[in-house]
Protein backbone atom coordinates (compact mmCIF):
# COMPACT_ATOMS: atom_id res chain seq x y z
CA UNK A 1 0.00 0.00 0.00
CA UNK A 2 1.38 3.49 -1.19
CA UNK A 3 -0.10 6.97 -0.40
CA UNK A 4 1.07 9.96 -1.92
CA UNK A 5 1.18 13.02 -0.10
CA UNK A 6 0.85 15.93 -2.31
CA UNK A 7 1.39 19.43 -1.60
CA UNK A 8 3.01 22.65 -3.66
CA UNK A 9 6.33 22.22 -3.14
CA UNK A 10 6.76 18.67 -1.85
CA UNK A 11 8.42 19.72 1.74
CA UNK A 12 5.89 21.30 3.90
CA UNK A 13 2.45 20.87 3.52
CA UNK A 14 2.74 17.50 2.39
CA UNK A 15 5.60 16.20 5.42
CA UNK A 16 2.53 17.43 7.70
CA UNK A 17 0.00 15.09 5.61
CA UNK A 18 2.38 12.25 5.93
CA UNK A 19 3.12 13.07 9.79
CA UNK A 20 -0.64 12.99 10.16
CA UNK A 21 -1.56 10.47 7.96
CA UNK A 22 0.97 8.04 9.68
CA UNK A 23 -0.36 8.52 13.12
CA UNK A 24 -4.04 8.15 11.39
CA UNK A 25 -2.38 4.95 9.97
CA UNK A 26 -1.41 3.35 12.96
CA UNK A 27 -4.33 4.31 14.94
CA UNK A 28 -6.50 2.62 12.59
CA UNK A 29 -3.90 -0.80 12.03
CA UNK A 30 -3.28 -0.23 8.09
CA UNK A 31 0.02 -0.89 7.23
CA UNK A 32 1.33 1.53 4.81
CA UNK A 33 4.24 3.75 3.43
CA UNK A 34 3.27 7.20 2.98
CA UNK A 35 5.43 9.40 0.61
CA UNK A 36 5.88 13.35 -0.14
CA UNK A 37 5.89 14.73 -3.27
CA UNK A 38 5.25 18.25 -5.80
CA UNK A 39 2.49 19.23 -7.78
CA UNK A 40 4.99 18.43 -10.67
CA UNK A 41 5.60 14.89 -9.41
CA UNK A 42 2.41 14.23 -8.61
CA UNK A 43 1.28 13.00 -11.61
CA UNK A 44 4.01 10.43 -12.90
CA UNK A 45 4.46 9.41 -9.37
CA UNK A 46 0.57 8.79 -8.87
CA UNK A 47 0.79 5.93 -11.33
CA UNK A 48 2.05 3.93 -8.83
CA UNK A 49 0.00 5.08 -5.58
CA UNK A 50 -2.63 3.85 -3.90
CA UNK A 51 -4.36 6.79 -2.59
CA UNK A 52 -3.31 10.65 -3.16
CA UNK A 53 -3.63 12.75 0.11
CA UNK A 54 -3.74 16.93 -0.79
CA UNK A 55 -5.99 19.61 -0.27
CA UNK A 56 -9.47 20.16 -1.94
CA UNK A 57 -7.25 22.83 -4.04
CA UNK A 58 -4.50 21.39 -5.41
CA UNK A 59 -6.64 18.06 -6.17
CA UNK A 60 -8.32 20.45 -8.80
CA UNK A 61 -5.11 21.58 -9.98
CA UNK A 62 -4.14 17.77 -10.44
CA UNK A 63 -6.86 16.94 -11.92
CA UNK A 64 -8.31 13.34 -13.04
CA UNK A 65 -5.33 10.75 -11.74
CA UNK A 66 -5.56 6.85 -11.13
CA UNK A 67 -5.62 6.38 -7.64
CA UNK A 68 -8.33 7.56 -5.44
CA UNK A 69 -7.80 11.02 -4.07
CA UNK A 70 -8.94 12.23 -0.31
CA UNK A 71 -8.93 15.40 0.29
CA UNK A 72 -8.24 17.34 4.06
CA UNK A 73 -9.73 20.66 4.78
CA UNK A 74 -7.46 20.68 8.37
CA UNK A 75 -3.77 19.36 7.97
CA UNK A 76 -3.30 18.92 11.79
CA UNK A 77 -6.86 17.41 12.61
CA UNK A 78 -5.69 13.96 13.65
CA UNK A 79 -10.07 13.16 13.36
CA UNK A 80 -10.33 14.40 10.11
CA UNK A 81 -7.54 12.21 8.60
CA UNK A 82 -8.23 9.04 10.55
CA UNK A 83 -12.43 9.50 9.51
CA UNK A 84 -11.28 10.01 5.83
CA UNK A 85 -8.78 7.52 5.72
CA UNK A 86 -11.09 5.02 7.13
CA UNK A 87 -13.63 5.91 5.12
CA UNK A 88 -11.00 5.32 2.11
CA UNK A 89 -10.05 1.75 3.47
CA UNK A 90 -13.46 0.89 4.13
CA UNK B 1 24.55 23.60 11.39
CA UNK B 2 25.92 20.29 10.35
CA UNK B 3 27.33 20.16 14.03
CA UNK B 4 23.58 20.61 15.36
CA UNK B 5 22.09 18.72 12.63
CA UNK B 6 23.96 15.61 13.35
CA UNK B 7 23.64 15.88 17.28
CA UNK B 8 20.02 16.61 17.25
CA UNK B 9 18.39 14.14 15.02
CA UNK B 10 20.63 11.97 12.16
CA UNK B 11 17.82 12.43 9.43
CA UNK B 12 14.98 14.56 11.07
CA UNK B 13 17.42 18.09 11.44
CA UNK B 14 17.43 20.23 13.83
CA UNK B 15 14.99 20.60 16.89
CA UNK B 16 12.36 23.28 16.72
CA UNK B 17 13.92 25.44 19.24
CA UNK B 18 16.83 25.23 17.02
CA UNK B 19 14.91 26.22 13.93
CA UNK B 20 12.49 28.43 15.60
CA UNK B 21 14.93 30.93 17.96
CA UNK B 22 13.07 33.81 19.29
CA UNK B 23 14.31 36.22 16.94
CA UNK B 24 12.13 34.59 14.50
CA UNK B 25 8.99 35.45 16.60
CA UNK B 26 6.74 38.43 16.01
CA UNK B 27 3.64 38.71 18.27
CA UNK B 28 0.73 40.98 17.49
CA UNK B 29 1.43 42.20 14.36
CA UNK B 30 -0.25 44.18 11.58
CA UNK B 31 -1.13 43.07 8.52
CA UNK B 32 -3.64 44.98 5.89
CA UNK B 33 -4.08 41.57 3.24
CA UNK B 34 -2.10 37.91 3.14
CA UNK B 35 0.95 39.64 1.27
CA UNK B 36 1.61 41.62 4.32
CA UNK B 37 0.69 38.78 6.53
CA UNK B 38 3.73 36.63 4.45
CA UNK B 39 5.91 39.42 4.19
CA UNK B 40 6.16 40.01 8.14
CA UNK B 41 6.54 35.96 8.13
CA UNK B 42 9.62 36.42 5.71
CA UNK B 43 10.94 39.43 7.44
CA UNK B 44 11.37 37.65 10.71
CA UNK B 45 13.15 34.40 9.15
CA UNK B 46 15.38 37.18 7.08
CA UNK B 47 15.61 38.71 11.10
CA UNK B 48 17.02 35.63 12.54
CA UNK B 49 19.17 34.57 9.59
CA UNK B 50 17.51 31.73 8.19
CA UNK B 51 17.07 33.57 4.95
CA UNK B 52 17.86 36.71 2.62
CA UNK B 53 14.46 38.89 1.88
CA UNK B 54 14.90 37.66 -1.77
CA UNK B 55 12.89 34.24 -0.01
CA UNK B 56 10.14 36.83 0.93
CA UNK B 57 9.48 37.51 -2.17
CA UNK B 58 9.37 33.73 -3.17
CA UNK B 59 7.14 32.82 -0.57
CA UNK B 60 4.54 35.50 -2.07
CA UNK B 61 4.53 34.07 -5.23
CA UNK B 62 4.62 30.56 -4.20
CA UNK B 63 0.56 31.70 -2.76
CA UNK B 64 0.04 33.70 -6.42
CA UNK B 65 1.37 30.25 -8.65
CA UNK B 66 -0.61 27.48 -6.70
CA UNK B 67 -2.99 29.54 -4.36
CA UNK B 68 -3.76 29.34 -0.73
CA UNK B 69 -3.69 26.09 0.52
CA UNK B 70 -1.00 26.89 2.32
CA UNK B 71 -3.69 27.70 4.81
CA UNK B 72 -2.85 24.47 6.48
CA UNK B 73 -5.52 24.47 9.29
CA UNK B 74 -8.22 26.88 10.18
CA UNK B 75 -6.68 30.34 11.22
CA UNK B 76 -2.93 28.84 10.52
CA UNK B 77 -1.14 29.16 7.20
CA UNK B 78 2.56 27.54 6.20
CA UNK B 79 4.02 30.29 4.06
CA UNK B 80 7.28 28.24 2.41
CA UNK B 81 8.83 28.40 -1.07
CA UNK B 82 11.07 25.69 -2.31
CA UNK B 83 14.95 25.43 -1.36
CA UNK B 84 16.74 28.60 -3.02
CA UNK B 85 19.72 30.84 -3.02
CA UNK B 86 17.96 33.27 -0.82
CA UNK B 87 17.86 30.29 1.86
CA UNK B 88 20.73 30.51 4.03
CA UNK B 89 19.97 27.78 6.42
CA UNK B 90 16.85 25.81 7.42
CA UNK B 91 14.46 28.11 9.56
CA UNK B 92 10.91 28.63 10.86
CA UNK B 93 9.69 32.08 11.95
CA UNK B 94 6.02 32.25 13.56
CA UNK B 95 4.20 35.03 13.56
CA UNK B 96 0.64 36.21 15.10
CA UNK B 97 -1.50 38.74 14.06
CA UNK B 98 -3.57 41.23 15.91
CA UNK B 99 -6.75 41.67 13.32
CA UNK B 100 -6.79 38.20 12.01
CA UNK B 101 -6.64 38.26 8.00
CA UNK B 102 -8.43 36.52 4.55
CA UNK B 103 -6.06 34.23 2.13
CA UNK B 104 -8.74 32.99 0.11
CA UNK B 105 -9.47 29.90 1.87
CA UNK B 106 -12.88 28.23 1.35
CA UNK B 107 -12.75 26.79 4.84
CA UNK B 108 -9.57 27.57 6.83
CA UNK B 109 -10.09 31.81 6.74
CA UNK B 110 -9.13 34.09 8.32
CA UNK B 111 -5.48 33.76 9.39
CA UNK B 112 -4.50 34.36 12.40
CA UNK B 113 -1.18 32.82 12.81
CA UNK B 114 1.40 32.69 10.10
CA UNK B 115 4.44 30.12 10.05
CA UNK B 116 7.26 30.96 7.70
CA UNK B 117 9.30 28.17 6.56
CA UNK B 118 12.48 27.84 4.85
CA UNK B 119 14.40 24.74 3.67
CA UNK B 120 17.40 23.60 2.02
CA UNK B 121 16.47 20.21 1.39
CA UNK B 122 13.65 17.61 1.24
CA UNK B 123 14.43 16.42 5.24
CA UNK B 124 16.55 18.92 7.03
CA UNK B 125 13.39 20.79 8.89
CA UNK B 126 11.18 17.07 9.59
CA UNK B 127 11.80 17.13 12.97
CA UNK B 128 11.35 20.37 13.66
CA UNK B 129 8.33 20.73 11.45
CA UNK B 130 6.86 17.96 13.20
CA UNK B 131 6.72 18.72 16.74
CA UNK B 132 5.31 22.08 15.52
CA UNK B 133 2.65 20.43 13.99
CA UNK B 134 2.06 18.76 17.18
CA UNK B 135 2.26 21.51 19.12
CA UNK B 136 -0.09 23.00 17.10
CA UNK B 137 -2.94 20.50 16.99
CA UNK B 138 -3.31 20.74 20.60
CA UNK B 139 -6.39 23.29 20.90
CA UNK B 140 -5.28 24.73 24.10
CA UNK B 141 -1.45 25.75 23.29
CA UNK B 142 -2.62 26.85 20.11
CA UNK B 143 -4.63 29.22 21.59
CA UNK B 144 -2.21 29.95 24.00
CA UNK B 145 0.59 30.95 21.56
CA UNK B 146 -2.16 32.69 19.72
CA UNK B 147 -2.92 34.82 22.73
CA UNK B 148 1.04 35.34 23.94
CA UNK B 149 1.57 38.45 25.34
CA UNK B 150 5.25 38.45 23.63
CA UNK B 151 7.77 36.99 21.81
CA UNK B 152 9.86 35.62 24.79
CA UNK B 153 6.51 33.94 25.96
CA UNK B 154 5.90 32.07 22.80
CA UNK B 155 9.94 30.71 23.00
CA UNK B 156 9.40 29.82 26.09
CA UNK B 157 6.12 27.66 25.48
CA UNK B 158 7.76 26.28 22.24
CA UNK B 159 11.27 25.47 24.46
CA UNK B 160 8.91 23.23 27.16
CA UNK B 161 7.12 21.62 24.39
CA UNK B 162 10.29 20.66 22.60
CA UNK B 163 11.78 19.21 25.14
CA UNK B 164 7.98 16.84 26.57
CA UNK B 165 8.36 16.11 22.41
CA UNK B 166 12.33 14.89 23.49
CA UNK B 167 11.57 12.71 26.51
CA UNK B 168 8.37 10.77 24.92
CA UNK B 169 9.69 11.15 20.83
CA UNK B 170 7.23 8.01 19.33
CA UNK B 171 5.82 10.44 17.41
CA UNK B 172 8.85 12.17 15.65
CA UNK B 173 9.96 9.02 15.55
CA UNK B 174 7.14 7.29 13.24
CA UNK B 175 7.93 10.31 11.14
CA UNK B 176 11.45 10.11 10.65
CA UNK B 177 12.03 6.38 10.42
CA UNK B 178 9.97 6.14 6.81
CA UNK B 179 11.04 9.14 5.08
CA UNK B 180 10.43 7.91 1.73
CA UNK B 181 13.26 7.02 0.35
CA UNK B 182 11.98 4.23 -0.72
CA UNK B 183 11.05 5.42 -4.33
Amino acid sequence: MKILAVCGMGLGTSLILRMNAEKALKQLGIEADVEVSDMGSARALAATADLILTSQELAEQLGPVKPRVVTISNFIDLNEMVTKLKAAFA
Amino acid sequence: MSEATAAAAPSGGPRLTQLLPVDAIRIGESAADWRAAVRLAGDALVASGATTPAYTDEMVATVEQLGPYIVIAPGIALAHSRPSPAVLRAGISLVTLLEPVAFGHRENDPVRLVIGLAAVDEEGHVTALSTLAELLSDEARREGLIGAAGAAEVARMVRSFDESQAVDPASVNTTVESTGETS
